[in-house]
């Protein structure tokens, strides 16, 4: 165990340094610091005196140690746009993302282990292969389409008169396929309460939980599909081996095999992918971040690309490059630790 | 009549892929619309009402007007007009050009890279192996799309915003090309692993045979079938991180649009009411990368590289 995990984690050293060194490649071809520091009414010797003071004639190699350095100790550089320390920026901008996540996998769990499991129970059933249709269809809806087409019917409302008016039942389908609108679709809103000191939250108020609705929803809907299919094919797995029928043998009965006995071995597998799913969330919190202007982390990073704020997509990058790592290393750990089968050598197994 | 003398169109249709394509309603329904879809795309000058390249043929006065059947509507712009006037049904088949053009150059790209890359690492193994399947792994678990928005994010940093509308095409080619190669390289590797073992590997390296020819010369054509699976839902997947590219502003410029630059333009007007900008070209693009993964969906089941997994 303890071969095991020197190993990973000197790989997570190994992958955070990689991304260090292209961090600092971004910000040194990129970033002209002096240019954004004085403008230009500043004459050539001084700029000179103040480049050698900064250090930017010294070589690429002690640059980076210096840029390692600093970001070792949570410095990592001052915003051209907000004009305060990056990490204070992005640590702003952090609850409302994390809320974001917390909101969607929220969903995600409720949702796809009821629905995966029944589908593995009754694959035959018309539901468990609507289901699995719906889900076919779900991969292939683009994150933010599925956001705008959310935001056209819960938030702007749509009002259906493709049939006749007088009729008793044309009255009755126009009602029930319009829709009021009226969920809100922009921000995080007002209503917030304060958590810990800096942390604002939206959980704890009807505003609050009002605006996470549709974003939550959105980043859910990539990663629902996934999930259930998985959970489908997990359990139909388990539901094949020798202990399940030796369960049944036995007598007991099918909700305790199922809930009890498969589940818990369902959702071994289930676990460590949705671990390093939700770190893959973070790609698509940028996209639900745009369209709902949400403001998190995922808007931040894609204003600073508009607004050339090159020490904030640097952070960003060393940041979330972070999260990976993390969630990724502490995945394979939890596996490692639930599932002693697998072999200190990781990936060759 | 012989084997030796049947033509290949009549082998073609005595193959089990012809067969089982006969009997999928599903596979004949996806290919019907995927064709007509692409066969459109192609011939979009031809087909298409306005060219929306031409600035002399917009007219402002036409802007926001909706898809006919509704209130409001112009007879001459059958899709309705987006926010600058353009005809929808114009721009729509230019822009599903556009995203067919990168999706299929990205795979392309992709291929390539991950061809030769999982060739490498599969047949010679060793420290190749674990280097290039190590920088898989990272560029993986970093999911493909956010590595994506980087690189590109960088391309638009360093270049400007004109400069990157120039070249956009060849740019988001390159940028999904190298975000996704991983994929292929490892069903190519797995595949490769499968096959370095058979015997006729062994007869190629007696006869001494250099290592480049057998990489792509005998095993290559054994690895293809799983290629060509994973690569047609790796057009899909392309055509996805494009529009998600250009929905963000790192993508397609407005003046040369692809189907996700349109849906990003549609969405600044889906407030005040015009929902067609953006829900038609949405729809357009949702039907293209359907009908792309249920025919990647039958041929996997149908050329089984299940086999070669592992």
């Amino acid at each position: 165990m303890l071969a095991f995990l020197v190993q990973r984690i000197s790989q997570a050293v190994l992958v955070m340094f990689v991304i260090s060194v292209i961090a600092f490649a971004i910000q040194d071809g990129l970033g002209d610091p002096l240019q954004q520091m004085v403008g230009m009414s500043v004459s050539q010797d001084e700029r000179e005196a103040i480049r050698e003071e900064m250090g930017l004639n010294d070589p690429l190699v002690v640059q980076y140690v210096r840029f390692a350095g600093n970001a070792l100790q949570g410095d990592l550089g001052i915003s051209y746009f907000y004009g305060k320390p990056t990490m204070d920026v992005i640590l702003e901008h952090l609850p409302a993302t994390l809320e974001l996540v917390i909101g969607a996998s929220l969903i995600i769990v409720i949702f796809s282990v009821p629905i995966g499991v029944f589908a593995a129970i009754r694959p035959q059933a018309w539901l468990s292969k609507f289901f699995m249709g719906v889900s076919t269809v779900g991969i292939s809806i683009p994150v933010f389409l599925t956001a705008i087409v959310l935001i056209q019917i819960f938030s702007i409302g749509v009002t259906v008169d493709w049939f006749p008016q007088d009729a008793g039942w044309g009255q009755w389908l126009n009602a029930a396929l319009s829709t009021e609108g009226g969920l809100p679709s922009y921000g995080r809103g007002d209503d917030l309460t304060p958590l810990f000191g800096t942390w604002e939250s939206g959980f704890f108020s009807q505003g609050g939980i009002l605006h996470l609705i549709l974003p939550s929803v959105s980043l859910a809907s990539i990663m629902l599909p996934l999930f259930i299919r998985l959970i489908r094919a997990e359990m139909m797995e388990v539901l094949q081996s020798d202990y399940i029928r030796y369960a049944r043998a036995k007598g007991l009965s099918s909700s305790r095999v199922y809930f009890l006995h498969a589940l818990k071995n369902t959702m071994l597998p289930v676990i460590t992918v949705g671990g390093v799913q939700i770190g893959i969330m973070v790609a698509y919190t940028i996209l639900t971040e745009t369209v709902f202007q949400w403001p998190g982390v995922g808007l931040m990073f894609l204003e600073a690309i508009t607004r050339s704020d090159i020490p904030l997509i640097v952070a960003y990058l060393m940041v979330v490059g972070l999260i990976f790592v993390i969630t990724n290393t502490v995945v394979d750990l939890i596996y490692g630790l639930v599932n002693p089968t697998v072999k200190l050598t990781g990936k060759k197994a | 009549m012989t084997t030796a003398t049947l033509s290949r169109w009549d082998r073609f249709r005595e193959s089990f892929l012809w067969y089982s394509f006969k009997r999928d309603k599903v596979a004949i329904a996806s290919f019907i619309v995927l064709v007509s879809m692409v066969l459109a795309a192609i011939f979009a000058p031809l087909l298409a009402p306005a060219d929306p390249y031409d600035l002399a043929q917009i007219n402002i006065m036409n802007s926001e007007l909706p898809p006919v059947g509704l209130d409001g509507s112009d007879p001459a712009f059958p899709l309705g007009t987006d926010a600058q006037g353009r005809d929808l049904l114009s721009t729509i088949l230019y822009g599903t050009r556009v995203s067919l053009l990168i999706g299929f150059g990205a795979v392309v790209l992709q291929a390539a890279l991950g061809i030769l890359f999982g060739l490498l690492a599969g047949y010679l193994g060793g420290r190749v192996d674990s280097i290039l399947m190590r920088i898989a792994d990272v560029q993986l678990s970093f999911s493909t799309l956010m590595v994506a928005i980087i690189v590109g994010a960088v391309f638009k940093a360093s270049f400007g915003n004109l400069m990157f509308g120039e070249i956009a095409i060849y740019m988001l080619i390159f940028i999904i090309g190298v975000s996704e190669w991983p994929q292929i390289a490892r069903t190519v590797r797995a595949s490769v692993l499968a096959e370095k073992k058979k015997e006729y590997v062994d007869a190629a390296k007696v006869m001494g045979f250099r290592t480049r020819r057998i990489m792509f010369r005998h095993i290559l054509p054994n690895t293809l079938s799983p290629i060509f699976v994973i690569a047609t839902v790796q057009i899909a997947n392309a055509i996805i991180s494009e529009a998600a590219l250009s929905f963000l502003g790192l993508g397609m410029p407005e003046t040369q649009p692809s189907l996700g630059s349109l849906i990003k333009s549609g969405f600044d007007y889906i407030q005040s009411g015009s929902w067609w900008i953006t829900l038609i070209p949405g729809l357009v693009l949702v039907v293209l990368v359907l009908v792309i993964n249920l025919l990647g969906d039958w041929l996997r089941d149908v050329m089984n590289p299940r086999l070669y997994k592992g």
